[in-house]
């Protein structure tokens, strides 16, 4: 795959967006703004339920914003006049708790993009997503189905079928959040060989520190609800990264930066104990 | 060194029986559990429970009723005093039309009643036309519908069949707007993503992820078009095992009462293992996940 600095750029701009269940409102998004770059790899953080998905509802298309706009390259997605985004395959998700089809092997998962946007043909989109497969170290179980590989497995292949679009952007929503520490850090050293071989811009929101730092060339803090960029720390630490680079003194420095900033809307969340918002 | 071939030849085998070592596998499991055991007991205890009420103690008013022996005679007797046995063309020929009866009603229920389910759970506006009339219709006992069903229908056929169906249908499309509403919003938007036409996402994710609520409808709806085929076939009716029952009853015969009612646990039982089977085959991918949680 080509490299694609050139691609891929987000504006967020002075999105807002007001839920209204049952006639009360709710502010889940307020004003909020920020800039990424092509090939960027992009980290939100914030507490749960701050608005985080929200945001990334309104990138691809799952939600509508109430103001503001968002652009992709230059072109609006949603904005004045167009509340919804359009979905797309340039805008990838892969979801929290996971949406490859559980009805199709993961071979057919991953063809099943080239097939219903008729970019490549059948048998064509069968053996790119063999190859992609095998080369994500999953060759071996491509007839398998989802429930039979295990949650890292299924995972893997669902960034294997984001990525078989060749997508701009690649958003996650707490991709890893229900797998534990080890598996967790093979999947952060595969989804980094991954960004390293394509360059893709990505757009991942997480609660975890360590894994913001670690992946990401940016950091936004964001506000608890309603969410707003509280602050934007710069990762410096060179790629390719290992996992050795989490014990240097860089890496600690660019905790302690980044924990003070969260722990404070951490405990702003907790204080106003409200419910998680979809 | 000596200890680790130790270890080797000891190694459990890892492949997946196939064909007819996959045959010999599955019968030598079940004489190895207790379930087949289990069951043979259960049948015996059963049948034992019967003979003792109706032919052992002759427990008073069982004894007027046909005990396992009495039936078994006939049912195996080449010459039957009562008129139904193995041997006869009418036993079969009862078997045949209610067995035609069902299936034409759970035909045309499935083929009616999958695709309003699906487009029911698919399209809100669909659904807020349909579900009120069918939430209204449903609760009326399939019995009531009798009547209108003989002033509507010429005919013994029609009438039973048509209850059947009416049955079997409200389940099949209930069923199936469930299996609907239960897919996961996540895949609908996964599918959108992707860029899919809607189409599409019926395709792909309605029709398969509906399908483990379809089927599990699909076999509550077989055993109620049984329940109602032969409900209707004891009001009205010229053949059929409904038929058989009610009309022995009325001839004051008790044996091919009975013949009737095994013979009826016995086909609905088949055919519902058959239409489990048809849904097995079809989702292959709920299947393996289930094994693998040993179930």
């Amino acid at each position: 795959m080509a490299t694609q600095k050139n691609r891929g750029a987000l504006s967020i701009r002075n999105v807002t967006k007001i839920y209204d269940p049952e006639g009360v409102n709710v502010m889940a998004v307020d004003d909020c703004s920020m800039e990424i770059a092509a090939g960027e790899v992009c980290m939100i953080v914030g507490p749960s339920g701050c608005g985080k998905t929200t945001l990334l509802n309104a990138i691809a298309g799952f939600h509508s914003i109430t103001h503001g706009e968002i652009l992709l390259d230059g072109e609006l997605l949603c904005g004045p006049g167009k509340p919804k985004a359009d979905q797309g395959a340039e805008r990838m998700v892969v979801f929290q708790h996971g949406a490859l089809f559980p009805w199709k092997t993961l071979a057919e998962n991953v063809a099943y993009g080239p097939i219903v946007q008729r970019t490549m043909r059948k048998s064509e989109a069968f053996e790119k997503a063999r190859d992609m497969l095998a080369e994500a170290g999953l060759g071996d179980v491509v007839t398998k189905y989802p429930g039979e590989v295990s949650s890292g497995m299924a995972r893997r292949a669902e960034i294997v079928r984001a990525l078989i679009n060749d997508p701009k952007v690649l958003l996650l929503d707490e991709p890893y959040r229900a797998m534990d520490a080890l598996t967790k850090s093979i999947m952060h050293e595969s989804l980094l060989e991954t960004y390293d071989r394509t360059k893709v811009t990505i757009f991942f929101i997480t609660h975890d520190l360590e894994e913001a730092i670690f992946l990401g060339d940016k950091v936004h803090v964001v506000t608890t609800r309603p969410c707003q960029l509280k602050k934007t720390v710069s990762v410096e630490i060179p790629r390719p990264r290992t996992f050795e680079t989490q014990s240097s003194e860089e890496f600690r420095v660019l905790m302690e930066e980044v924990n003070e900033a969260v722990h404070e809307e951490a405990i702003k969340a907790f204080q106003a104990g409200e419910r998680e918002l979809a | 060194m000596s200890q680790n071939t130790a270890i080797l030849t000891t190694r459990p085998n890892l492949t997946r029986p196939r064909g007819l070592a996959k045959v010999f596998y599955d019968v030598k499991k079940s004489l190895t559990t207790p379930t087949t055991y289990l069951v043979f007991a259960g049948i015996f205890l059963w049948l034992f429970t019967w003979w003792l009420l109706c032919e052992g103690l002759k427990v008073d008013r069982f004894d007027k009723l046909p005990g396992p022996i009495t039936v078994a005679k006939e049912f195996f007797s080449v010459q039957p005093f009562q008129g139904i046995s193995l041997f006869t063309d009418i036993y079969y020929e009862h078997i045949w039309v209610s067995c035609r009866r069902v299936a034409i009603a759970f035909g045309v229920a499935t083929g009616i009643g999958v695709p309003l389910g699906l487009f029911m759970g698919w399209s809100k506006r669909f659904r807020d036309y349909s579900f009120p009339i069918l939430e209204t219709l449903r609760p009326i006992p399939i019995l009531a519908w009798v009547p209108l069903a003989i002033l509507m229908f010429p005919g013994f056929e029609a009438p039973v069949i048509f209850l059947a169906t009416l049955a079997s249908l409200f389940v099949t499309t209930l069923n199936t707007m469930l299996g609907v509403d239960s897919i996961d919003d996540a895949y609908f938007r996964a599918a959108g993503c992707l860029g899919s036409s809607n189409w599409d996402i019926f395709k792909n994710v309605v029709v398969p992820g509906a399908l483990p609520f379809i089927f599990t409808g699909l076999q509550i709806s077989i055993g109620v078009a049984w329940f109602s085929l032969v409900a209707a076939e004891m009001v009205s009716g010229d053949l059929g095992l409904g038929y058989l029952i009610v009309d022995a009853y009325v001839n004051s015969v008790t044996v091919p009462m009975v013949i009737g009612m095994i013979t009826l646990g016995f086909v609905g039982w088949v055919t519902s293992v058959m239409v489990r089977m048809l849904g097995n085959w079809l989702m292959q991918w709920h299947v393996r996940a289930l094994a693998l949680q040993g179930r």
